[in-house]
């Protein structure tokens, strides 16, 4: 239940407080002094009280990068608002910062605009005379670039209370966001008891007034306070991030083996279940490589426990030849892929939505497989359990894309009411039909019931070989034929089982969106500020990526231009050489075009950043030749 | 059915299935004429028949190569995957499934090359299982490279002016493994010594690895001939707690050294041996290292009700 914000305390009125619809907040610091925590913190006290909230992580590739770096920034991005907010928006409005250098890097990803607040630390003025000298440019570089900076003295303030303070700074900045945010201190108190409810008192205590000074720190040192009113909702909420929500999935999908190697950013989902799957009914195994643990997987799979492998690019790459052997033998299996930037090692803490084509076709042969992508941290948790029903409904690998975006991305949604229908059912061990074969493919669907071990007479040796339907070795051309055509023929039954997509906005128009996966939130708030300013845009976003949802030529032909947004790699047509002959597109561009014979432009880029609304509100601009931005 | 056990003269229940060997055979064997898979094949079904392993209960897991055929050949459940990856298949079988028997075939290319690997972590997780090495010392399906385990100077196809690396010594690498718990070396030629090892392997509780020294007429006769005709090229490892052959098939052997499998550090020095004579037997056995399969099974059959009691103790920490 959501609690009710009615203990304000008194002090909030004393002064006049700004109501805003939403507040995009930073915090940024060096790894390791709980920047995090304390976004989490803000974003968890923010759902409570009935807010929109979408936090996305600040994460540098290294766990400990040089301190004071300007690439090592390690934070938050928490977005807030009193409607719903899916996505982590374009510039802060405000940001605290533990030193004034991590700040560069955020300023390169365009991250601030003239006129965000900069709350910095200023200890460092009066650090070594080096350090000294680089605060004091950057404060007046800072200036000169239009942010209104607040140099505040956060380490001294918090030594009025504890003898450590980069221990318990960030509560320190959560009680000060508080105050400027209008956030109920009796829901933050709560927080932080839960954040420390593992340690003793002696330190909850400490944290609590680290809380409270930095609210009052708050009520006499600053011009500017914000209200975002907010409505309670009646439902259940929970609030937490994409891989948490795969990991409650596998779980409630009665899923008995997760079977991974650890990889960025995909392990998170399995430390979030370690503790419970075993109580679950469930196992992790953790593999000696990841081509072990697609293994190990297909063979609980084989074995009647269908299982999940978890993983990122790289461990897809090597996982291929299971793959492939998964799709030839049928065995139902559910892959996921939480995307990073790549190719090779890449990008391993930054999002990037790079895998399709390699999912979609990195096989040898013909191998088609099911492909879905959760678009919100909720579908997260809902398509995991979809998978394994798809997995064993049409006897196949099925993949879940999602990506680093998704895995930090932490916003808050209805709580999914566990059905014991969800699970696995019992293996069946009753003896196999006699007569039946081990591949009767369906002449219509090319679907086929799979005998498990232990079912008596249905004895039969799986093999990665071409087979007939007994899985017996067949090189003849004709059995090889209907094999390969049976295997994609379940990709069309299962699309004719497929709704066309929604679509966001007018059923035609001038330009029509296209995306995938994380990409949603930011699709459709551009989409709907540019209708805002008379654009006609709308948009759709697709789930199932294999087989592809139905209706899309249709859809495609309402509308005068149609563009995908995605966020990997794509030719720029004017670029040195590039034309529109050769220009290579982006991945989903690049598979719609084929499907569909469309002519489908797209925007896409691997800055490694999660899209925002503003980067498609641009090229709107251009394209549609508007001005939709203010 | 009705059958009796000769042993006891008893007989058993109507409805009580028995098993012969034939049950086990599946389709005629398509390996080279003369190779030491059709005895092993043979010896293996063997096997099942005597402990009766109901065919749906027993399942055969395999690589690539010469070897991995062998699911092929038999009438129970198999799984002929990918090269080198049978171990981390065999082990996610196993892991739940606690009913089944399960036996693991891999070649020395498989196993001791590019499932390496694997090889080398499944002797750790120690899950109770069979693997049978097949070792012939060369790539055969694939027509005459070196493998890991030709011997010095091996000619073959990528090798025409003999191997230039020293091979690895599977039993010696093995008992070097974290964990290891069944190590024994047995040959395709002497089906009495096979026999005794395949039953010792399979009565072991955790994972019994038992290289089998296999001929292969077509690409290296002339590795193997010496050791086959040669009564002084073998060595029988003997033990009351080691592989126990009758004084007939005993006496086929010309040397005979007592080895207690216990002892690990001896069992490293026997394997030495290999370079003057081929030591036969159990090399080591330990029935108490830590079984994987155990954790792997235990939690297994909670109730639904438990299993969402569980996810909703954690949904709960999410709850706003």
């Amino acid at each position: 239940m959501i609690s009710n914000p009615a203990s304000q305390p008194s002090e909030t009125n004393r002064f006049e407080r700004t109501k805003i619809k939403e507040a995009i907040i930073e915090i940024v610091s060096d790894s390791g002094e709980g920047a995090q925590k304390c976004g989490q913190s803000l974003g968890a006290i923010s759902a409570k009280m009935g807010n929109g909230v979408w936090t996305v992580e600040i994460i540098p590739a290294e766990i400990q990068p040089p301190a004071r770096s300007k690439a090592g920034a390690s934070g938050i991005r928490v977005r807030m608002g009193s409607n719903k907010i899916t996505n982590m928006g374009d510039h802060a409005d405000l940001v605290v910062a533990l030193n004034e250098q991590v700040l560069y890097g955020r300023i390169d990803q365009n991250a601030y605009k003239p006129g965000t607040y900069l709350l910095i630390e200023n200890k460092w003025a009066t650090h070594t005379e080096e350090t000294a000298i680089a605060y004091k440019e950057s404060i007046e570089h800072f200036k000169e670039l239009g942010y209104k900076i607040f140099e505040i003295p956060m380490e001294k303030e918090c030594l009025k209370h504890v003898s450590d303070a980069k221990k318990g700074k960030n509560m320190w900045v959560l009680g000060l966001l508080c105050n400027l945010y209008d956030r109920d201190l009796e829901i933050a108190e709560n927080q932080v008891k839960y954040i420390f409810r593992k340690k003793d008192e002696k330190i909850i205590q400490s944290n609590l007034e680290l809380l409270h000074a930095g609210y009052e720190y708050a009520t006499e040192n600053f011009p500017m306070h914000f209200t975002i009113p907010s409505k309670l909702s009646e439902e259940d909420y929970v609030v937490m991030n994409g891989n948490e929500a795969i990991s409650l999935g596998v779980m409630a999908a009665g899923i008995e083996v997760c079977s991974m190697y650890p990889i960025t950013p995909a392990t998170s989902a399995t430390h979030a279940m370690a503790e419970t799957i075993e109580s679950a009914g469930g196992i992790i195994h953790q593999a000696e490589d990841e081509i072990a643990a697609i293994g190990f997987a297909v063979g609980a799979s084989y074995a009647g426990k269908t299982a999940v492998t978890i993983t990122s690019g790289p461990g897809i790459a090597l996982k291929t030849e299971f793959i492939g052997l998964a799709v030839m033998a049928e065995v139902p299996l559910v892959i996921i892929d939480v995307q990073r930037g790549g190719p090779s090692t890449g990008l391993p803490t930054k999002v990037e939505q790079g895998d399709l084509l390699a999912v979609l076709y990195g096989a040898p042969g013909d191998s088609p497989k099911v492909i879905i992508a959760p678009s919100t941290i909720e579908e997260c948790f809902h398509f995991v359990i979809l998978a394994r029903k798809l997995a064993e409904s049409f006897r196949t690998p099925v993949f879940v894309l999602t990506d680093a975006n998704l895995a930090t991305g932490v916003q808050p949604f209805p709580r999914p009411k566990i059905k014991s229908e969800w699970f696995a059912g019992p293996i069946d061990q009753s003896p196999w039909k006699e007569g039946v074969k081990v591949y009767d493919w369906d002449k219509n669907t090319g679907i086929s019931k799979r005998p498990i071990p232990g079912q008596k007479g249905g004895m039969y040796t799986l093999t990665g070989l071409a087979h007939d339907e007994d899985s017996h070795v067949a090189y003849d051309p004709a059995i090889n034929q209907r094999a390969v055509e049976s295997r994609s023929r379940k990709l069309a039954a299962l699309r004719a089982t497929l709704k066309p997509p929604t679509i966001h906005g007018d059923q035609e128009g001038d330009m029509l969106l296209v995306g995938w996966g994380s990409t949603r939130g930011a699709i459709e708030e551009a989409a709907e500020r540019a209708r805002e300013k008379g654009a006609k845009v709308s948009s759709i976003h697709l789930r199932f990526l294999s087989p592809m949802e139905p209706g899309l030529k249709d859809i495609f032909s309402k509308f005068k231009k149609v563009m995908t947004v995605e966020i990997n790699y794509s030719d720029t047509v004017g670029n040195p050489l590039i034309t529109e002959e050769n220009r290579r597109y982006s991945q989903l561009a690049w598979y719609l075009r084929a499907q569909t014979l469309t002519d489908i432009d797209c925007l896409s880029n691997v800055f490694g950043q999660p899209m925002s609304p503003i980067q498609i509100l641009k090229r709107l601009e251009k394209e549609l030749n508007l001005t939709l931005i203010d | 059915m009705i059958s009796f056990q000769p042993d006891f003269c008893e007989i058993l229940p109507p409805d009580e299935e028995h098993y012969s060997i034939e049950d086990y055979g599946s389709s005629k064997a398509r390996w080279c004429s003369g190779c030491g898979a059709h005895t092993i094949l043979h010896s293996v079904q063997k096997l099942c028949e005597e402990e009766q392993l109901p065919p749906e209960k027993t399942v055969f897991v395999s690589g690539i190569g010469c070897s991995s055929r062998f699911p092929h050949y038999m009438k129970t459940y198999g799984f002929h995957g990918l090269h080198g990856r049978a171990l981390p298949v065999a082990s996610g079988v196993k892991f739940r499934r606690p009913d089944l028997n399960v036996f693991v075939i891999t070649g020395d290319g498989d196993c001791c090359s590019i499932g390496a690997g694997h090889w080398v972590h499944a002797i750790r997780y120690n899950m109770k299982m069979v693997v049978l090495l097949f070792d012939n010392s060369i790539y055969g399906l694939t027509k005459k490279q070196t493998s890991p385990t030709s011997p010095l100077g091996t000619h073959s196809n990528t090798h025409p002016r003999g191997s230039v690396i020293p091979p690895i010594n599977p039993i010696q690498s093995t008992l070097g493994f974290a964990n290891v718990s069944f190590v024994a070396q047995t040959i395709d030629w002497k089906p009495a010594h096979l026999n005794a090892t395949l039953k010792k392997a399979f009565d072991h509780p955790g994972l019994a690895f038992v290289r089998i020294v296999q001929r292969c007429p077509i690409w290296m006769r002339d590795t193997y001939e010496p050791t086959v005709k040669d009564p002084n090229a073998l060595t029988l490892l003997d033990h009351e707690d080691g592989i126990l052959l009758d004084e007939k098939a005993k006496s086929t052997f010309r040397h005979i050294q007592q080895h207690d499998p216990s002892n690990l550090i001896k069992a490293r020095e026997v394997a030495e041996l290999v370079k003057e004579t081929t030591p036969i037997g159990l090399f080591y056995q330990n029935k108490n290292a830590i079984r994987y399969d155990e954790y792997g099974a235990h939690n297994l059959g909670i109730s639904v009700e438990e299993r969402i009691g569980a996810i909703n103790t954690l949904m709960d920490r999410y709850a706003i």
